[in-house]
């Protein structure tokens, strides 16, 4: 064993304490949700009474719930493929191009994270009411697009400015072309990148509620649906989706953990 | 023989006219859904000709209070998260490889959890008959539940919660920057572990402070969700006032007029966090 | 395939890259472009690969003109300096990589991956990934991805930098090796004169834009057409004299006549420092002139003296040393220095 100075080893024990309170309170409120989400009691009441399966029967069964999730599913897939489709082409602008004036559109594409998103949301919403498009799916998808853009552009810029282009230049005078030489070299290289992405496009538009509050009208997406219900009657079923987006969230972590850029990275560019 | 300049586009050229191709789909995205409604929003808010609605969202006293109840809000969560997420941070560096995979564990799950299902927690925590309140009540700590929520401490709470992550990543980014060696070469130059740490860690990772106090200041500002469950009514902050201006008066004009406070306040902030970091950063190697 | 360069002019902005550059490598010749940083050779090099078009000139590959055509319709091979190996495919997929873009055959390819691998003797290596190899293995794949589909030429982009000097010089003669077994068509670019020296057939020595000289490796070294060239092409001493009736008089160590000297007017005189006589030698030299050491350095094969003259600048000079030699001179001490006509060459001015 080391020997320490006592103080310094005071100091390690107050620092470790400190961080497992912080931690503690980190994890709370995503345990406390478990427990809940299988009461056999009624209402909401703590510690259960009881085990049961009945609220997320109740969720299975109510056609709004899956109906909810389903619209949330479906605006998040096409947010994934819109923001990759859209952003991993601008991220090449935004990291190759010598332009002068091309840190504007780095300002542009980044900007959608600082402003307030209740800015974002009323404003879509203005151009969404003209068109006619509140209450469709696919309208929350392509706002969502908006806000999932800089992340795919920071994400995958990571990645794109520790490529070394030389590769490129490489597999031009071996005979392929640039689309070629982007698809079979750098691109593939660029997959824990790509994967993460895709990954924080999905989740940023599944959990998204302010611009979903405005522009999905009565067809509601799933945070839309928890929310009205939780200013209505907090009823252990949110605790039963709660339960289950967790699990959502955990999987897709494990995936990004294996296919992606790692979970550290990932999350270090929200 | 030699052919005209002008025939000879280079690779260089062509290249950036491929990349300008390239950008250009998500480049009218931006400019169409999000530069051109957020100007046209913003014009709203002097379409009748006058700084009317402007001059009502700066200066009546209701907004102004609202406003600065805001920015002091965003203040408080910004400390608070400074306050608890340097030691997280710094202890995350010196840990082992489990205490790091813990506490990365305990930092990302609830990070990735919708910010709904958290809200949606403390209510179920510190509501008047929620856990902590029962919790104490049968410790014999307390006898009547204590006002948790719907208050400012609940909307606190709430917030830190949500924006801890961002204040923890940005400074352990920088403190893993920092040469270890540096700190060893401090204590070996006769200072102690407190001074090495005063006069070589703290200075170092002050970019990574910058950055994150930027963020969640920022992100604090505008903040619409947790406030408004958490605070049940009793905490209003600047985004609530622009909502409820469009949903319930429909009163666009003053909402516009709302938004451009807001939108000056947070780009004016983040630039002076911004500018403060960045001069912190050049002291950096 | 010959290689013919002629004219091209390059400019960035301000600042010329490339002053009109003529430039011919014949069929299975080995010529090495050789300057230091900021000569021009990357971007003639750009040029002749595809990835730079010059603003003047042209580039034609056998009777071809490809200066406008795009890199990958030249069919030339090129080696990087950080060999650009594909890091997520194996060295068989690297490798077959170009002939799967000319749409070759799935057995074709097969064949001619297991030869070309067998040509740089890594056979077993064709399932491993780049990083799983060293870097001279690397090297060597990244030579056969760039000959598996016969290019009119061969580009090499300083190829050996990142090597350590024993597994370089065997690389080096191995690489000449395979390019004259080949009769492959090769550029070769460096800043390393010795590695230009051991591998050319002819040298074309590059500065501020322009071809300073180009010719054998013999002619580069002996003949140097500036001072430039003599001073970059390994180590020299330059002596400044004046002509004057036949004869230039070099401070310090008398008169000399040169046939290529000048009648009258400023004579650079090259000697080479293995050209310098020392000692006993030194008496019946033309010249002479009494030195003292300041430094014997000893090298293995040879021992460097840097001698300073009664006047004039240091001198160095190179004696070749067997095991059974006692040391020339000691440091400090004064020793008699010289040389003849046939010992140095004249620079000419220009």
């Amino acid at each position: 064993m080391r020997r320490r100075d006592p103080r310094a080893r005071a100091g390690a024990i107050i620092l470790t304490a400190f961080a497992t309170m912080v931690f503690v309170f980190l994890m709370l409120p995503v345990l406390v949700v478990f427990p809940i989400s299988v009461s056999s009691a009624a209402y909401l009441q703590f510690p259960p009474p009881g085990f049961s399966w009945q609220w997320y029967q109740r969720f299975l069964d109510d056609p709004s719930w899956m109906d909810a999730t389903w619209r949330s599913v479906q605006a998040a897939s096409v947010c994934t493929v819109l923001s990759m489709g859209l952003g991993v082409p601008l991220t090449f602008l935004l990291v190759r191009s010598r332009r002068r004036g091309i840190w504007m559109l780095d300002r542009l594409a980044a900007a959608p994270i600082i402003v307030p998103t209740i800015i974002l949301s009323i404003a879509i919403y203005g151009v969404f009411a003209r068109l006619q498009l509140i209450g469709e799916w696919y309208g929350v998808a392509i706002a969502h697009t908006v806000l999932a853009l800089p992340f795919v552009v920071i994400l995958v810029g990571a990645g794109l400015r520790g490529f070394d282009e030389t590769q490129e230049q490489a597999a031009a005078g071996l005979g392929a072309s640039w689309a070629v030489a982007v698809w079979r070299i750098t691109l593939p290289q660029l997959r824990p990148s790509l994967v993460s992405a895709a990954f924080l496009a999905f989740i940023s538009s599944f959990d998204e509620l302010v611009v979903a509050m405005f522009l999905s009208g009565a067809s509601m997406t799933l945070p839309k649906k928890m929310f009205d219900n939780i200013m209505m009657e907090i009823d252990p079923t949110i605790a039963a989706v709660s339960v289950m987006q967790i699990l959502l969230v955990g999987a897709c972590l494990g995936l990004t953990a294996l296919f992606g850029r790692g979970v550290l990275a990932t999350t270090m560019s929200r | 023989m030699s052919s005209p300049a002008a025939e000879r586009e280079g690779p260089a050229r062509k290249r950036e006219r491929h990349l300008l191709l390239l950008g250009l789909p998500a480049i009218l995205l931006l400019l169409g859904l999000f530069a051109w409604p957020v100007l046209r929003l913003l014009a709203m808010s002097v379409q009748d000709g006058t700084l009317t609605q402007l001059e009502r969202a700066a200066t009546d006293e209701l907004y102004v209070a609202v406003l600065f109840d805001s920015l002091q809000i965003a203040g408080l969560v910004m400390v608070i998260c400074l306050l608890l997420a340097y030691p997280v941070a710094l202890w995350l560096t010196r840990a082992g490889p489990l205490g790091v995979a813990l506490g990365m564990f305990a930092l990302l799950l609830p990070f990735w959890t919708s910010v709904l299902v958290r809200t949606y927690a403390w209510m179920v925590l510190l509501g008047r008959n929620g856990v902590v309140n029962r919790a104490l009540r049968d410790w014999g700590l307390i006898e009547q539940p204590l006002p948790l929520l719907h208050n400012l401490g609940g909307v606190l709470i709430g917030m830190v919660h949500v924006l801890l992550p961002y204040m923890v990543f940005p400074i352990y980014a920088a403190l893993l920057r920092i040469d270890p060696d540096l700190s060893r070469a401090a204590e070996g130059l006769g200072a102690s572990r407190w001074s090495a740490f005063r006069r070589v860690v703290l200075p170092l990772s002050l970019a990574g402070v910058g950055a994150g106090c930027a963020l969640v200041f920022v992100l604090a500002l505008g903040f619409f969700i947790t406030p408004a469950l958490l605070g049940g009514g009793r905490v209003v902050m600047i985004s609530m006032l622009i909502e409820q201006q469009v949903r319930e008066l429909l009163d666009w004009p003053f909402a516009a007029a709302l938004s451009a406070v807001l939108l000056t306040v947070t780009l004016a902030v983040y630039a002076v966090i911004n500018r403060v970091s960045r001069s912190a950063r050049l002291a950096t190697p | 395939m010959r290689l013919s360069v002629t004219g091209i002019v390059k400019r960035f902005g301000a600042v010329t890259a490339l002053a009109g550059i003529d430039l011919t490598v014949e069929e299975g010749e080995f010529l090495t472009i050789l300057g230091p940083s900021g000569s021009g050779k990357t971007t003639l090099l750009k040029a002749v690969a595809g990835f730079e078009v010059p603003d003047e000139g042209q580039v034609h590959l056998g009777d071809q003109d490809v200066t406008l055509s795009a890199a990958r319709h030249r069919n030339v091979g090129m080696v990087f300096q950080n060999y650009a190996l594909f890091p997520h495919m194996t060295v068989a997929e690297n490798i077959a990589f170009p002939l799967e873009m000319r749409r070759v055959s799935k057995p074709e390819i097969t064949k001619r991956v297991g030869e070309t691998l067998a040509l740089v003797e890594l056979e077993t290596y064709g399932a491993r990934l780049p990083r799983q190899l060293s870097g001279g293995q690397q090297q060597r794949v990244a030579l056969a991805r760039a000959i598996v589909f016969g290019p009119a030429l061969l580009l090499l982009d300083e190829p050996f930098g990142a090597l350590d000097r024993k597994l370089r010089e065997s690389l080096q003669l191995e690489v000449r090796r395979l390019q004259r077994r080949l009769r492959l068509t090769t550029l070769f670019i460096t800043h390393d004169q010795e590695e230009a020296l051991i591998m050319s057939d002819r040298i074309a020595v590059m500065d501020q834009g322009r071809i300073q000289q180009i010719g054998t490796p013999a002619d580069v070294y002996d003949k140097p057409v500036s001072r430039f060239v003599a001073d970059f092409i390994g180590e020299s001493n330059l002596i400044e004299g004046t002509a004057a009736n036949g004869q230039v008089v070099l401070p310090g160590f008398g008169t000399l006549a040169h046939p290529d000297a000048p009648a009258s007017g400023p004579v650079t005189l090259l000697l080479r420092p293995e050209a310098m006589r020392v000692g006993a030698e030194a008496r019946a030299a033309h010249c002479q002139a009494q030195c003292t050491v300041l430094e014997a350095i000893f090298l293995g094969l040879s021992i460097k003296l840097r001698l300073r003259p009664e006047q004039g600048p240091d001198l160095l000079a190179r004696l070749p040393l067997r095991p059974s030699d006692p040391p020339p001179a000691a440091e400090g001490s004064s020793v008699l220095v010289g040389f003849s006509p046939e010992d140095v060459h004249v620079v000419p001015r220009g």
